[in-house]
Formats: C-alpha cells, structure tokens, sequence
C-alpha cells in the first residue's frame, strides 16, 4: 500500500498544492482515469477548504494534515483529511432551495459539502478529539463504482 | 498558482475572461471584479464570462458567480458563462447551478445571448 502525507499551514493558498498532491498520488498509479482524478482533486479541494475555513472561524494558525493510501490492487484511492479546529456538526448545514426556487441565489455557500459527497464514492466526516476528519475514498475507474455513478459516467459520455 | 481575471468589451457587452484556478484564495479577485463590474454599469449589466482558461472551480467560485447573477438580475441584467472544460462544466452539472447559469459552448453564442 502506497502512503503520502502532506501537513499544510491552514491557509488558503495552500488549496493549489495540497491538489497537486493528492492529483499526483492517484496517478502514480496509471490505471487512474484522469475524469476520476478530477473528481478526487476537487473532494480534497472542499474538504481542505471546510479545514482552512474551520481554522479561520477558530482563530488558530494550525495545520492540516491529508494522508494518501493507495489500495494494494491500486483500485482507489483513500484520502483523509485532518484538522485541529475543534469541529463542526455537519447535519447543521441548511439545505438548498431547488434550483428554481428565487431564494437559490441568495445561498453563495453551502455547495462543498454536497460536491464532495457526489465526487466521492464514499465520504465521510467524523469528529475527532481535536477537531474535524473527512475521509473520501474515489475509485480509478467509474466502471467499479456504484450504478449511479456509472450512470453520471455514461451521460457524460454521450455528451458531444 | 497561475490566476487572472481580465475585462474586454464586445460591443454593449462585456467579456469576463477567467485564467487558472478559483478556489477559496482566488474568488475574492474574481468577486471584486464582477461586483465592480456591476456597481459601474449605469443601465442593465450584459456579462459573458468566459471560463475557457479555467482548469479548477470549486463550490467557492460557483458561489461567487451565484452572487454576481443575484446582482447583475437586480438590476435587470443578463449574465452568462461561455467554454467550461467538461471536468470545470461538471461542477455546473451536479450542482445544478447549470439550471440557473446558462452555459455556451462558443463565445460568440454566449455574447450573443447577453446582448
């Protein structure tokens, strides 16, 4: 099993390269479709992004730290996400209008939660002592994930 | 990290073009320009803004482009996106921010639309 781990300053401008990273981890193993790479690199993103911004509302400096497993048959990919800003309560984020609903546009936040948990085969969020960890797993190909997937996968496709 | 948001016109309607990555470090270049935009136009505002030289976006920039429409529709305007790469367009998609932000495949269809 292949393992990376990278600790970052909490701050926004280091988003860029924790995505490199964890970009680079997946395709070390070159069966990785680069549509699934895309979405491990924009899951990571917004988790990393809710641990920046938990950081912020806490007003601590600290760190995160990401740590990449590749599977031992380099099907997936398995990335946590770790940060010491004392927690959120996920069930707390108020759901979106429908999109037609004129009030939509007045919701410039809450996507991310929601994006990683459609890119992610699986994703999870946990408390944990200190603070907030996301666990996001994303299979190399759509072809070995669950049928919604598979379906996302060949709409795209048929798309000119 | 490579980003830059530059301001044309084409005839009454002007071309946002966005460059690099927006994401949390990002957005809030790309907000003050759009909002500038907005705040200086006398009568309806007509933006295209052309995403061509995007190769990430996340839910912060969807959300800053959410908060341009809800400015630019007040003031009886029109704003449209042109050319996302299909992994950018993507996001629009599952979000289905794509219901409400119309996208154009060429930039000549999404001025169009704006004018």
């Amino acid at each position: 099993m292949g393992e990376i781990e990278l600790e970052i300053p909490a701050r926004p401008e280091y988003l860029s390269l924790a995505r490199q990273v964890v970009a680079a981890a997946a395709a070390v193993e070159p069966r990785f479709q680069a549509d699934r790479i895309d979405d491990l690199r924009l899951a990571v993103s917004e988790a990393t992004t809710n641990a920046v911004e938990a950081h912020a509302s806490a007003e601590s400096g600290g760190r995160i730290r990401i740590r990449c497993l590749l599977d031992l048959d380099g099907d997936s990919i398995r990335v946590e996400v770790r940060d010491e800003a004392g927690g959120f309560d996920p069930d707390a984020v108020p759901a979106l209008p429908e999109p037609g609903d004129p009030t939509r546009l007045s919701f410039e936040r809450g996507l991310g939660i929601p994006i990683m948990k459609q890119l992610a085969d699986e994703a999870e969020i946990r408390p944990t002592d200190s603070g907030t960890m996301v666990e996001l797993v994303v299979y190399r190909s759509s072809l070995s994930t669950s049928p919604d997937t598979d379906e996302a996968a060949r709409d795209q496709s048929a798309r000119p | 990290m490579i980003f830059d948001v530059e301001v044309s016109t084409e005839g009454a309607v002007t071309v946002v073009t966005v460059l690099g990555e927006v994401d949390v470090a990002t957005a809030p270049t790309l907000r003050q320009t759009l909002l500038g935009l907005v705040s200086e136009t006398g009568g309806p505002p007509r933006i295209v803004i052309d995403l061509a030289g995007v190769d990430f976006l996340d839910s912060t920039g969807l959300g800053v482009l959410l908060g341009a429409l809800k400015r630019v529709r007040a003031k009886d305007g029109v704003l449209v996106l042109a050319r996302a790469e299909p992994h950018v367009r993507k996001v629009f998609e599952i979000t289905r921010v794509i219901e409400i932000l119309p996208m154009h495949d060429d930039l000549q269809s999404a001025v169009d639309a704006a004018a």
